[in-house]
């Protein structure tokens, strides 16, 4: 996918001003948001779960190349294959390999962000070969030529007019004047065009939540069950997973997903919660006979002893987004790649570089709720931090805000002249705010007075009356 | 394996000498223990609560269930469910031997069908591995007898549990599966069902049957005395 994170500015104007995105956002904040905060008062144990889940990931990365090798162990021992690839190019071509391999005419996909990461989809479409997306966010997606705005729930921005559109124009096989006004009808319709897709299948690729070190096993967590029939139907199941995945035993597993679909959803447990491991055994009557897992690098291990190793402990839940005043305002697309939102701003700049995903870091108001909510206290404030510094070390940043910052920066360093600026600065606004206490505009901060008045400084400041006080 | 060598290597470099490096016994020590860590307490608790606690959240999951005194009551359990639904009487029910003993002839108009999932099936019956009264999920194992297929093809999904297979905690069931299969092994698919089938993804409202089955309904076999705790 071709990163658009320069253009964040032009994006978010655009989703601003899109009405069926500002309705989509608003559901967001009365659904996602209020359902987590139920689920997670009714655990009392919630937040002790969330630290022992932080301690399960940091334990991992901390090990990550014993796990990986116990893991590999296991994998093969369970008659799976381990395709190890350091870039989306390698990933890429070994999907093809084995698709190729079987003589695959058409892939059934459960949702990834890995394949969107990679992308997958129009790679193979190249060679020949027809990936069907099965869950039905990412299906209604695929339909319309977009990319998911949401990392669980991909067609958040698309409207049911929008759907029952779509569907009528590409579902031909159905009557032209049938009704396609509610949502069940478009799920029920949606359910019969792909139930044929997964039976005509001939691999079926799925991402991973979890890869279990113990037992060799990947674990999908799903709602629609399109998981399960993109793996058991056809002969092949392709796993793509990034290194970052692993968990030690099904206990760690356990503990993790206990704190996920809460935090996600504000489901307890997702309806489909699956544990594969390698292929059929003999005797079985269905389930796949290859399985193949894909394990991608793709900058991941260079995030490992850098101070972004945190965010590999995300387990892509999505809370940090739903809670996000900037992505509720502007929404997924607007971020230009694939993972929007709080956790995207830290990602995007390590995995497509600093200067592609510059504006990202400074998406936020660091109001803190993404940590907050976030199952595996990843600092996100602190990382975006970091990308602003690195943004400032490079030139990045534009050069009146560097200019801006160095003056400050030389006043700050010196108390006296600091206290000498900050008077005269403060009894100026005062002046000029007149008798209303409020400034409509100022010199040098038109962005910030273009949408709200600043209130002016009143009576002396915090030093002044600390010295007047006899500093008590 | 010039990837793989690749990969490990760089994974190496960096983390050498980083704080919480273990060696490979430990982490191997670690893995052969797979201690539990904080397990809720609210599925820890005797057999009647996590009965009550199990049919709860199955409703609220937009699922049923329905208790019967022993497995001859399945089928007319399950015919009454059938007629209740207006779906046809005809089931396909898993080639497992647990459910050999459903004298299914009680119901003569009842057809029943047994092997693997196929695309005109329109309801299944299985039999569950366990289930975790935690959140009202059923566990499924494939095996030869218990093909996967029958818990997502169908619009329609009966599982049979007997209350003696109602653990507390998924790690109860995890201690289960590894005396059965082995340490460190699994059958190819284990599955975590909690309610029927849904979506979300048509402006954010809740929709059931998406892909998997659009009912799910659970017979509950007492087969356990309630009063004997955990």
């Amino acid at each position: 996918m071709q990163p658009t994170s320069l253009d964040f500015k032009d994006n978010a104007k655009a989703a601003l001003a899109d009405p069926n995105l500002q309705r989509a956002m608003a559901k967001l904040r009365e659904g996602f948001v209020n359902r987590r905060g139920t689920a997670t008062e009714a655990l009392p144990e919630f937040e002790a779960l969330r630290d022992q889940s932080r301690d399960i990931k940091d334990h991992v990365l901390a090990n990550l190349d014993h796990y990986l090798e116990c893991y590999e162990e296991r994998v093969e021992e369970s008659g799976g294959h381990l395709h190890w690839c350091e870039t989306a190019e390698d990933a890429r071509e070994a999907i093809l390999r084995i698709c190729r391999s079987v003589g695959a005419k058409t892939v059934t996909k459960g949702k990834s962000m890995i394949g969107e990461e990679i992308a997958i989809n129009p790679f193979l479409e190249a060679a020949g070969i027809e990936p069907v997306e099965t869950d039905l966010g990412e299906y209604i997606v695929q339909l319309r030529g977009e990319t998911p705005s949401h990392i669980i729930a991909p067609a958040i921005h698309v409207t049911k007019e929008q759907v029952a559109a779509d569907f009528r124009d590409r579902h031909t096989e159905f009557p032209a004047d049938r009704s396609l006004d509610e949502a069940p009808t478009l799920v029920a319709e949606a359910r019969q065009v792909l139930r044929q897709r997964y039976l005509e299948a001939d691999v079926g690729i799925t991402g991973a939540n979890f890869l279990v070190a113990e037992t060799g096993s990947s674990i999908i967590v799903t709602n629609e069950g399109n998981g399960d029939l993109t793996q058991i139907l056809p002969r092949v199941h392709i796993v793509m997973a990034t290194l970052e995945k692993l968990v030690p035993t099904l206990e760690d597993a356990a503990t993790i997903l206990r704190v996920l679909a809460r935090s996600a959803t504000g489901q307890e447990f997702s309806t489909y919660t699956t544990v594969s491991t390698g292929p059929r055994r003999e005797g079985d009557l269905d389930g796949p006979e290859q399985y193949h897992v894909i394990l991608l690098d793709n900058g991941r291990s260079e995030m490992l002893g850098s101070e972004f190793q945190d965010v590999l402990r995300c387990i892509r839940c999505g809370a940090c987004m739903n809670h996000c005043p900037v992505y509720q305002a502007v929404g997924g697309h607007s971020y230009g790649w694939v993972y929007p939102g709080p956790v995207g701003s830290v990602l995007t700049p390590a995995l497509i570089g600093v200067e592609q995903g510059r504006h990202l870091p400074n998406a936020s108001t660091f109001c803190g709720r993404c940590e907050e909510v976030c199952p595996m206290r990843i600092p996100l404030p602190k990382m975006l931090r970091h990308w602003r510094e690195k943004e400032f070390e490079k030139h990045l940043n534009p050069a009146t805000q560097r200019f801006g910052l160095k003056a400050w920066a030389f006043v700050a360093k010196r108390p006296r002249l600091y206290r000498f600026v900050t008077r005269i600065a403060a009894s100026l606004m005062r002046t000029k705010a007149g008798g209303k206490g409020r400034l409509s505009s100022l010199p040098l901060a038109k962005g910030w007075t273009a949408h709200r008045d600043l209130a002016a400084p009143e009576g002396p400041g915090f030093l002044q009356q600390w010295q007047a006080k006899g500093r008590r | 394996m010039v990837a793989r060598d690749a990969i490990l290597g760089k994974i190496r470099k960096r983390l050498e000498g980083r704080p919480g490096r273990a060696d490979m016994a430990a982490i191997a020590e670690r893995l052969e223990q797979h201690r539990p860590n904080l397990v809720p307490a609210r599925g820890q608790v005797p057999l009647d609560r996590r009965i009550a606690l199990f049919e709860e959240a199955t409703q609220a999951l937009s699922g049923t269930s329905d208790r019967v005194g022993d497995v001859s009551e399945v089928p007319a359990a399950v015919a009454r469910y059938l007629r209740q639904q207006n779906l046809p009487l005809q089931v396909r029910q898993a080639p497992d031997p647990r459910l050999d003993a459903v004298p299914w002839s009680q119901e003569p108009l009842l057809q029943v069908g047994r092997g693997v999932a196929r695309p005109e099936d329109q309801v299944s019956v299985t039999a569950v591995e366990a289930a975790v009264a935690e959140t009202a999920t059923l566990v499924m194992t494939s095996a030869p007898e218990t093909p996967t297929s029958l818990n997502f093809l169908p619009e329609t999904h009966i599982a049979v549990l007997r209350t003696s297979q109602l653990h507390g905690t998924y790690e109860e069931v995890f201690d289960d599966l590894r005396e059965r299969f082995g340490p460190g092994v699994l059958p190819r698919s284990l599955n975590f069902i909690t309610g029927p089938s849904r979506t979300g993804d048509i402006e954010q409202t809740l929709e059931l049957g998406a892909h998997g089955p659009r009912r799910l309904h659970i017979l509950l076999v007492e087969d356990a005395p309630e009063n004997e705790g955990q």
